[in-house]
């Protein structure tokens, strides 16, 4: 089934949850909707399931007005970050629910038994059927909580932070075994999380949202190799940002403490982002960025270091490795190999991408002596 | 750390101390307390009434006009926290699910039966149900149905006096109900009726226990109210507190204090019953 939202909003008392949102689902995607809180994007999967309704716009299953059908008959199964399960039923009787409660071919109860077996064998719940949710783990329910809406046989699957309420460990199996039911059942599904990594594994699209409107819709490796805006840059993966006049097609910082060609942007202020491998540290004694470095910890076989550079003391991250000893206060000089200048454009962003195979495009100023304080 | 500080053996102590400080404290003034108000009475109770003797005793507790008196008292005590339950929980509701103006002062309305003297509830239904009464007279003219001065009088003052309990004990476990278990419930296609019959109703089975007791309770202890809308003839309309009353009246302190332990031991083990059911159920439907 495709999902298709056209140009629909939502107010809260004049606050907009939603913003002329427009976005297609394909039959089969498995789709994610990340974002910070207060972005939206539980407000529009609520909306695709019919838990809101929109002031304007329409969501569409197919080529059907879903606000036709009442939220009863849509066929969305919808998993709550904090389960909903219902408490004085056993989980064989949660995940029966929704078959009992059809009016129409209801199956028989002993189809019904076989139902259920079939779905607790799918989520791996097998032999717990008589327990009540109290009795179960934080993950066991969550997946009871999926098995109930599975059973339905939904058209679309809707989870909202479906792994939110679980810890690091459970989250990350749940996250692969959900990829595995979904290759297999196939359903069109979206989840939101405000959580960046499990949206780039688990999704096969993500779609950022903030401030009630879409920013980037895009595979995984899109997203992260080339962010459509500052926003989505900072969301996702770990950033340093810097101020920088854009003039000439250069841009720089404190009469040219960096100074980078950046090609076509428009003149005027810029924002300048990088990646902690974006930035590397000079070694070889060649030209480079000076800085201080103020703090460094270990991020696994790396160190991550932060350096204050320029006038401002605006701070940059990288990794160094960790055989290297760096100190606090320690001088260091760095050059930058990657990273993104945006620009403010009439529409929205200008986005220049900055060469990352040859550092000898970048022609440094010398900055002696601006380090002193 | 020194290392003698390391090597000095624990100190016996059968008292592990716990995380929540003063538990020792506070359960023994809970057990002083308990005992003064309500335990050391009423033993003083079972033992003047065991002066009685045991051929005494049995023949005020099966003498036909204290039976239905007992039977008028509990009787009428179980009717009206049926009623009180039926209503309470749709109040309950009404008040918790829908928004609408002069809803506070709705709900303000509920403890009124709290707080006025029982008296005053009793003055206030006789005027209306006593056969010269507004609603008393149309009742009985058009459908031969005496409300006041009779025993259904006593359900009705009971009904006005237990229906807060209900309502406050059902309010806040239907405010706790979380909105997405019912979303849920529409999403795998259940209507309204089957939401509230099978999922919303059964999570409040408890706490509509609870209600029932306390009204139930308070139903049976009941006198101010009563005795104003019913004319207390023994037999018909005398409820057992009352009797109690005119024992006292005739200086027949053994047989009030008779009747007395009758209701006590009745009533603990109807409340005894109900707690045990409400155990059940909490088990049953997966609470804890």
């Amino acid at each position: 089934m495709q999902v298709r939202v056209t140009n629909v909003s939502k107010n809260y008392a004049g606050m907009a949850a939603l913003a002329d949102v427009s976005l297609t689902v394909g039959s089969g995607e498995l789709v994610a909707l990340l974002g910070p809180s207060g972005s939206g994007k539980t407000t529009l999967l609520r909306t695709i399931a019919g838990l809101e309704t929109p002031d304007s716009g329409v969501v569409y299953f197919n080529d059907r007005d879903a606000s036709e059908s009442r939220i009863q008959d849509r066929g969305v199964g919808f998993v709550f970050q904090h389960y909903a399960l219902f408490k004085h039923m056993r989980v064989m009787d949660n995940i029966a629910f929704g078959l009992r409660a059809r009016k129409k071919n209801r199956p028989k109860e002993a189809d019904v038994k076989l139902k259920v077996m079939e779905l607790l064998d799918l989520v791996q719940l097998s032999g717990l059927e008589k327990r009540f949710p109290s009795q179960l783990s934080g993950g066991q329910r969550q997946r009871v909580a999926l098995a109930r809406a599975l059973a339905i046989e939904p058209s679309v699957l809707l989870l909202d932070e479906p792994f939110g309420a679980l810890d690091a460990r459970v989250r990350k199996d749940l996250r692969r075994w959900l990829r595995e039911i979904h290759d297999r059942t196939g359903h069109t599904t979206l989840f939101v999380t405000h959580d960046q990594e499990e949206a780039l594994e688990l999704a096969d699209r993500v779609v950022v949202m903030n401030k009630g409107q879409i920013e980037q819709s895009a595979t995984p490796d899109e997203i992260y190799d080339t962010p459509a805006t500052p926003f989505v840059f900072s969301f996702i993966g770990e950033s340093s940002v810097i101020p920088v006049v854009v003039g000439n097609g250069r841009a720089t910082l404190d009469e040219r403490v960096i100074d980078l060609e950046v090609g076509v942007l428009a003149d005027g202020p810029a924002k300048l982002f990088l990646r902690p491998e974006d930035v590397a540290m000079v070694t070889d004694g060649g030209p480079g960025i000076p800085g201080l470095v103020v703090s460094t910890r270990r991020i696994g076989g790396m160190r991550r270091v932060t350096m204050e550079c320029g006038l401002a003391r605006h701070r940059i991250e990288f990794d160094a490795p960790a055989e290297i000893d760096i100190h606090n206060s320690q001088r260091l000089q760095v050059r930058i190999t990657g990273g993104r200048v945006y620009g403010d454009g009439e529409e929205g962003y200008a986005t220049e991408k900055l060469a990352s195979s040859d550092t000898a495009d970048f022609k440094w100023a010398r900055a002696e002596g601006w380090i002193d304080r | 750390m020194t290392p003698k500080a390391i090597s000095k053996p624990p100190r016996a102590n059968w008292r592990r101390r716990s995380v929540l400080p003063g538990f020792g404290l506070s359960l023994g003034y809970t057990i002083a307390y308990l005992s003064l108000v309500v335990l050391i009475p009423l033993a003083g109770l079972g033992i003047s009434s065991a002066s009685l003797g045991w051929n005494e005793f049995w023949a005020i507790a099966f003498d036909p006009r204290v039976a239905a008196a007992l039977q008028l008292s509990f009787g009428a005590a179980l009717l009206a926290a049926i009623v009180n339950t039926v209503f309470g929980v749709l109040i309950a509701w009404v008040l918790v699910r829908y928004r609408f103006p002069g809803r506070r002062w709705l709900d303000a309305a509920v403890d009124l039966p709290f707080a006025l003297p029982t008296a005053v509830a009793g003055i206030a239904l006789a005027t209306l149900y006593a056969p010269n009464g507004v609603f008393g007279a149309t009742l009985e003219s058009v459908f031969g149905l005496k409300i006041g001065f009779s025993a259904i009088g006593v359900v009705f003052a009971l009904i006005f006096v237990g229906l807060p309990f209900v309502v406050r004990t059902v309010q806040p476990v239907l405010e706790e109900i979380d909105r997405e278990t019912e979303e849920v419930s529409a999403t795998l296609g259940a209507g309204r009726w089957r939401t509230v019959t099978r999922v919303i109703m059964p999570g409040l089975l408890p706490a509509i226990l609870t209600g029932f007791a306390l009204s139930f309770a308070r139903g049976v202890g009941e006198y101010g109210s009563v005795i104003f809308i019913a004319n207390n003839l023994p037999f018909q309309s005398e409820i057992a507190p009352l009797l109690i009353v005119i024992k006292l009246d005739e200086h027949n302190y053994a047989g009030a204090t008779a009747i007395a332990t009758i209701m006590l031991v009745i009533a603990f083990v109807m409340l005894f019953v109900i707690n045990l059911l409400q155990a059940w159920s909490r088990k049953w439907f997966g609470h804890d």
